[in-house]
């Protein structure tokens, strides 16, 4: 176990490795961070002299383990626009997609669970047949789509909720949190739903199917066999023993989720990290582009990672085997 | 030819597709769909690109059949005044175009490397599934995203957008070959120590002439069963794209741009100029979605059925 750890992080140091590779080849290739700190207006032999007072006329090695250092030391360089760390700025908008991941992570929870499982034991019944009818439709909509058809039932129409901003926020030693005030959660309800729409019929689909095939297997026709009730085969055998594979594939599209937050904040206004994304783009924030590639690829890294440990702890077979 | 087209009208394929209502439904809706598209300066009624048929005071109006509806303009219009029906056709063709473009490119791509990696094996191997790993860890509408993100500040948005169709058939085919990498290297993996191959390799074929002629058209089958999802696939992420910005301009939309420009009015209550891009482009991802879960329950019986 402790060699399968040990290989598990030595491959995500290496992607690590690879993706700040990417990431500096991007900030030397299209950035400047001459214009980054000084603007327009300075003289070219002024630039030259800056430049070559960072090191910017440096050896491309050498640069990059400098680059490499400062980002192990939390470092990843100024953002231009907003002339403060590139991290700090990340870290003030982290906690909005944060919340909206867990929002969105909550109704997937509550609603593929007691559908999936519903679906499994009754294959045949009507509300079984539309509920995989509407999830082939379901992946068939782009997020966006989905968001704005929300907006338009929910706040053009009907105006029960907010379309766009986070609404009232608390800070709570420095996260500040849209979950404790009641402006705030009317402003998560619909982000989240958009946000949960494309990973649902995924879900109920993967429950069902695990939950079928569990109730398939010699165990539950034992479970039958010695005449336990029905409730308890089903919430007691079968679902623990379906729950393993929906974990680790929950693991894996929690991070895809942060991923499609980039589509939902754009249609909610909602200020998190992918709103600040777009916005560095469209300001060429170099350097905030490319710590935000390093923030949102070191915690799939990370989560990757982790995922793949779990399942090792717990299924035995891929230890040895090494792979999936 | 006349062979052929006999033993398509006896094969398993016809048959299963015409017991299959969704399938057909699904088959006829595409093919009607890709031909409105190509057809699109035949059939739509106004020309979108031509200036001469914008007039701006014709902006927003709503469909036909609304009281405030015009004739000429059967599904409204949009913020310019473009004739919305015209625009969404030729929005269709472009999607169509990129979302094919980006297969193929994707496509060229996977199947030479996997085709690559599962015959010689060794290091090669390594090193490029390394690589496929690497990406396939990170979602591709990410990728993709990030790319383009990328080739529009190099590139300047005027230079981008110029390129866009080209620019994003490469964006996506590079976001998305490494299923196509994974996919062929599995089928050579399972092709390779079959007796045909075996057998050219002892009568001295060299094995560039085994890889491409004896080994490539085995593992077609599922090149062609992940191709029908990964077009739907190429679509969805250049709407994805466009709506975010990063795609195809407002003088050229796409159905992801259309929608992008429609959401801004949607609060001043035109919903037409989001609905009728949006149902067309849904319409599109779930025929091909439909006919590439029929595809795959058809070639491939012993994949599991979720």
């Amino acid at each position: 176990m402790f060699a399968f750890i040990v290989r598990r992080v030595t491959q995500a140091i290496f992607v690590m490795l690879v993706i700040s590779l990417v990431g500096f080849a991007i900030k030397n290739e299209i950035g400047d961070p001459v214009r980054d700190m000084v603007g327009e207006r300075v003289t070219p032999a002024e630039r030259e002299a800056l430049r070559d007072k960072l090191g910017l006329n440096d050896p491309f090695i050498a640069q990059y383990l400098r680059f490499a250092k400062n980002a192990v030391q939390g470092d990843l360089g100024l953002s231009f626009f907003h002339k403060k760390p590139a991290l700090h700025v990340i870290a003030a908008k982290a906690p909005a997609t944060i919340e909206l991941v867990i929002g969105a992570a909550l109704i997937i929870i509550f609603i593929s669970l007691p559908i999936g499982i519903y679906t499994a034991i009754y294959p045949q019944s009507w509300i079984s047949r539309f509920t995989m009818a509407f999830s082939t439709l379901g992946v068939s909509v782009p997020v966006f789509l989905t968001a704005i058809v929300l907006i338009y039932i929910f706040s053009v129409e009907l105006s029960w909720l907010p379309s766009y901003g986070r609404g009232e926020t608390v800070s709570l030693g420095g996260w500040d949190s849209g979950l404790v005030t009641v402006d705030g959660l009317k402003h998560l309800i619909l982000p989240s739903f958009s946000l949960a729409s494309i990973m649902l019929p995924l879900f109920i689909r993967l429950i069902r199917s695990e939950m079928m095939e569990v109730l398939e297997t010699e165990y539950i026709k034992f479970a039958w066999a010695k005449g336990l009730t029905r409730k308890r085969i089903w919430f007691v055998h079968a679902f623990k023993n379906t729950l393993l594979p929906v974990i680790t594939v929950f693991g894996v599209q929690i991070g895809i989720m942060f991923a499609f937050t980039i589509l939902t904040e754009t249609v909610f206004q909602w200020q998190g990290m992918g709103f600040m994304f777009l916005e560095a783009v469209e300001r060429s924030d170099i350097s905030l582009l490319v710590a935000y590639l390093m923030v949102v690829g070191a915690v799939f890294v990370v989560v990757n990672t982790v995922v793949d440990i779990i399942y090792g702890l717990v299924n035995p077979t891929i230890r040895i085997a090494g792979r999936k | 030819m006349n062979r052929a087209w006999r033993q398509f009208k006896a094969s398993y394929l016809l048959f299963s597709f015409k017991q299959d209502k969704t399938a057909i439904f699904s088959f006829v809706v595409l093919v009607a769909l890709l031909i409105t598209g190509l057809l699109a300066p035949l059939i739509s009624p106004y020309n979108p690109y031509d200036p001469a048929n914008i007039d701006i005071m014709n902006s927003e109006l709503p469909p036909s059949w609304t009281e405030a509806g015009q004739t000429e303009f059967i599904l409204g219009t949009d913020i310019q005044g473009r004739d919305l029906l015209s625009t969404m056709i030729y929005g269709l063709r472009l999607s169509i175009l990129i979302g094919c473009g980006a297969v193929l490119l994707q496509g060229l791509l996977g199947v030479v490397v996997g085709l690559l990696a599962g015959y010689l094996g060794g290091k090669i191997d390594a090193v490029l599934m390394r690589i496929a790993d690497i990406q396939l860890s990170f979602p591709y509408l990410m990728v993709a995203i990030f790319i383009s993100a990328i080739f529009q500040i190099a590139f300047g948005i005027g230079r981008y957008e110029e390129l866009a169709v080209p620019l994003l058939i490469v964006i996506i085919g590079l976001a998305e070959w490494p299923v196509y990498a994974r996919t062929v290297r599995a089928s050579v993996m399972g092709e390779k120590n079959k007796e045909y191959v075996e057998a050219a390799r002892v009568i001295g074929l060299n094995r560039w002439h085994i890889m491409f002629r004896h080994v490539l058209p085995n593992t077609m089958t599922s090149v062609l069963v992940i191709s029908t999802i990964q077009v739907a696939n190429a679509i969805m992420s250049e709407a994805a794209l466009s709506f975010l910005g990063l795609g195809m301009p407002v003088t050229k939309p796409s159905l992801g741009s259309l929608i992008r420009s429609g959401f801004e009015y949607i609060f001043s209550g035109s919903w037409w100029i989001t609905l009728f891009p949006g149902v067309f482009l849904v319409l599109l991802v779930l025929v091909i979605n439909l006919l590439g879960d029929w595809l795959r329950d058809v070639l491939n019986p012993k994949l599991y059925k979720g």
